[in-house]
């Protein structure tokens, strides 16, 4: 905290160079302060609250009509939208859908995105390129990842050849077709996706690890495993933990991927919370229902959101959310 | 055409376009400012139509374009100021714009259900006195675009739904002349079986292809009264519907559709649907008459059109409904009220004249003009046999998803794909365009 408040002051007396000696009056210095908060802070309050609160109180307006998005709201149904989405065995079969996405994430892409890390922070011949490789799919628009594995995943397509070339032919599946396969095909290309950026994300918390803790407990003797899981994984939980943040909310708002390849189906079984809306709101005109999902879903996300952030971020996020600078 | 069918020809399509479209989704062009003086329209003053469109791919944006050039050069007082747009974000932005003041004067339009859906707006004009005196040169095409028998759309072309097959790989199979009845299809579906030729390619991942084979069963199955009276009731309660169910149950379990057909788009890549008949890896597709203009992207073939024959559905023993109706739809455009609708009639009427409905089959490859007078000009012999079937058709039924209102319309495609996909049965087909039913 105290390093905190140095640094914004030293960065404040670069910035302004006053006389020397002669330091600002003080209403000159809150009225700049003024000045710099609200030239900082009115073009994201603005946008926020024009894309992010304005229509979700639209929406949570929108979801208490039967409303097809033609001519006026004047169907007022109270709370039958949301007793429609909260009963319907879709949507309940889209919820588990993202839960086991958001649980999978965990289970698999961490572990893994972790390990490469790992491996990618040592001095390795190629270490550029390897960290390129793995970072690259996480480029590509996820439109063009979902086109691309669509096509890579058809029956008798280029994945089916490569098992077929390696004598892993009796894996050959219908990756998309498969009711009870097709949801962990779109996991595996969501992995396939992001787990450059948890890779990335870990590199970097990677670099907050001091070096001399993980040598002088080498020099006392611990195993490189002993030191990787007493020193460099409690160090790096920081970092695991807006990953798994970021990977939670990310299961729940899963769209694209899904929409391109299989557009939810086959008979919903790759549906997730957005293609259910996208379905229900979008192409069946039914706008007062597809609001009431996405306020279902705000209300999902928010509370994830503000319970992971009491419980699991309040260490990692103090002083910075929980009470103010200075 | 390739995603004028309807909006809701979803897929990859789609949200490539939801990705785009934040930065650009439309094209837009206009003519020339009126410069000339001299006008032949009921319009005296200037007037500029924004019209929306779904040609936003060549050659039907040319095309387009050089109509909307054309009529102001005939008529100096009207500018068309093009809107090009791709289909499906017609489903998202005609809510918004029907809704706002200051909506497009010409729309897409696909008719049916959908357009009676955009009529609760009460922005749509009603064009039926503005047409009277050329309207019934469309024939029975025009009554698709109606609500409450007035005249609120303009098709200007017609699509019909039928088999696409390939004449190689019949012959290949031994089969020396299209099937008639659903026996025969099935006994030419196992000559294409034995000889390691997957008879019907079916685009399950898109749903709506789905839906044609149930719908023909249906239309074969159900009385014209019938199909009309479901239609306008959105109630499938009658029990020639639940016997499509069987006839359709029945012939899928002759396996005729590719592995893993639940997942295969309908129109993009050579892995969709038309892809698979494109490349000679499927014997038949039941396809509309766009099917011409998306096979050609599909494949190297440079003579593949002349590679596909057409035949009708086959007919179903013991069904009420005659044996030579069609499922069919078309694409149209609406004009909305405001001063602009006697020039958004007359430059309808200019669409639906004979030249430009040349150019349109010609150039557009639009499929049937909605002007049979136009249809001199198709020349691919399996467009011609379309074509024949539509007009010797005793009746239409248009695709029962544009025929119904939009929500049970994509509910019963839901339903459809659902039951395609082994997880669904006769009732929840049946009731699934009950409007509270679907979720």
């Amino acid at each position: 905290m105290a390093r905190t408040q140095s640094a914004v002051t030293a960065g404040r007396g670069i910035a302004s160079r006053p006389a020397v000696g002669t330091p600002a009056p003080r209403s000159h210095r809150r009225l700049r302060k003024r000045v710099e908060l609200t030239v900082l802070l009115v073009p994201p309050v603005a946008l926020f609250v024009g894309f992010v609160i304005v229509p979700m109180i639209f929406a949570a307006w929108y979801s208490l009509y039967d409303w097809s998005g033609y001519g006026p709201l004047n169907d007022f149904i109270g709370l039958q939208n949301y007793s429609g989405v909260l009963t319907g065995p879709v949507f309940h079969q889209a919820l588990l859908h993202n839960v086991i996405i958001a649980v999978l994430s965990v289970l698999i892409q961490l572990p893994v995105s972790i390990g490469l890390a790992l491996l990618l922070n040592r001095r390795v011949r190629g270490r550029t390129f390897l960290r390129l490789a793995v970072f690259a799919p996480f480029v590509l628009s996820e439109a063009t990842a979902a086109v691309m594995w669509y096509e890579l995943l058809q029956p008798s397509g280029p994945v089916d050849a490569l098992l077929n070339a390696v004598g892993l032919g009796g894996f050959v599946h219908y990756w998309l077709a498969s009711t009870s396969l097709v949801l962990y095909s779109v996991f595996a290309v969501a992995t396939w996706k992001y787990i450059g950026f948890g890779i990335v994300l870990l590199l970097a918390g990677l670099q907050g690890v001091p070096a001399e803790l993980r040598e002088a407990a080498a020099i006392d003797g611990a195993t490189p495993w002993q030191v990787t899981r007493r020193i460099t994984l409690p160090l790096l939980a920081p970092t695991i933990r807006i990953w798994i943040f970021l990977s939670v909310i990310g299961s729940l708002q899963l769209f694209d991927l899904v929409w391109i390849m299989t557009q939810g189906g086959p008979a919903n079984a790759s549906t997730t919370m957005l293609t259910y809306q996208y379905v229900n709101g979008v192409e069946r005109t039914q706008f007062g229902y597809g609001a009431t999902v996405s306020v279902v879903l705000f209300i999902i996300s928010l509370v994830f959101a503000l319970v992971y952030q009491r419980y699991a971020l309040r260490r990692d996020t103090a002083g910075a959310v929980t009470r103010a600078v200075g | 055409m390739r995603g004028s069918r309807k909006p809701a020809i979803a897929g990859i399509a789609v949200a490539a376009a939801l990705t785009i479209a934040a930065c650009s989704s439309s094209t837009t062009s206009s003519t020339s400012p009126a410069t000339s003086a001299g006008s032949s329209t009921g319009a005296s003053a200037k007037v500029t139509l924004t019209w929306w469109n779904n040609g936003n791919t060549q050659p039907l944006l040319g095309v387009w374009q050089s109509v909307a050039a054309a009529f102001h050069a005939a008529h100096p007082n009207v500018t068309i100021s093009i809107n090009a747009i791709q289909s499906d974000l017609f489903t998202t932005k005609m809510p918004i714009a029907l809704k706002s003041d200051n909506p497009p004067d010409i729309f897409q339009q696909w008719g049916g259900g959908q357009e009676s859906t955009q009529f609760t707006s009460g922005k749509l004009a009603n064009l039926s006195s503005l047409t009277s005196s050329w309207i019934s040169e469309l024939g029975a095409a025009a009554a698709g675009w109606q609500v409450n028998g007035q005249q609120y759309g303009i098709p200007y072309d017609q699509h019909v739904v039928g088999f696409w097959y390939r004449k190689d790989l019949f012959a290949k199979a031994g089969i020396s002349s299209p099937p008639t009845t659903i026996a025969q299809l099935e006994s030419d579906d196992a000559k294409l079986k034995a000889k390691g030729i997957t008879p019907i390619a079916l685009g399950g991942g898109s749903r709506w292809p789905d839906a044609f084979f149930w719908e023909y069963f249906a239309v074969r199955e159900c009385s014209q009264s019938v199909l009309q009276s479901s239609i306008k009731a959105v109630n499938m309660t009658a029990p020639c519907f639940s016997q499509a169910t069987k006839d359709l149950t029945s012939f899928m379990a002759t396996n005729p559709f590719q592995g893993g057909f639940n997942a295969t788009q309908a129109q993009t890549g050579a892995g969709s649907s038309a892809g698979l008949l494109a490349n000679g890896k499927a014997g038949m597709e039941l396809q509309g008459d766009w099917e011409t203009s998306v096979v050609p992207a599909l494949t190297s073939n440079k003579n593949i059109l002349n590679e596909l024959g057409w035949f009708p559905f086959p007919t179903v023993p013991g069904g009420a409904g005659n044996p030579t109706a069609v499922l069919s739809g078309g694409d149209g455009f609406s004009c909305t009220t405001g001063a602009s609708e006697p020039a958004c009639a007359e430059f309808l009427q200019y669409i639906d004249s004979t030249p430009v409905q040349e150019e349109l089959v010609q150039k557009a490859n639009v499929g049937l003009p909605a002007n049979s007078a136009a249809e001199a000009v198709l020349t691919n012999p399996a467009l011609v046999a379309a074509a024949k079937a539509h007009a010797d058709a005793a009746y239409d039924a248009e695709y029962f998803d544009i025929a119904f209102p939009v929500n049970p319309g994509q509910a019963l495609d839901n339903a459809l794909a659902d039951f395609f996909a082994g997880k669904g049965t006769n009732s929840t087909i049946i009731n699934s365009v009950s409007s509270s039913s679907g979720h």
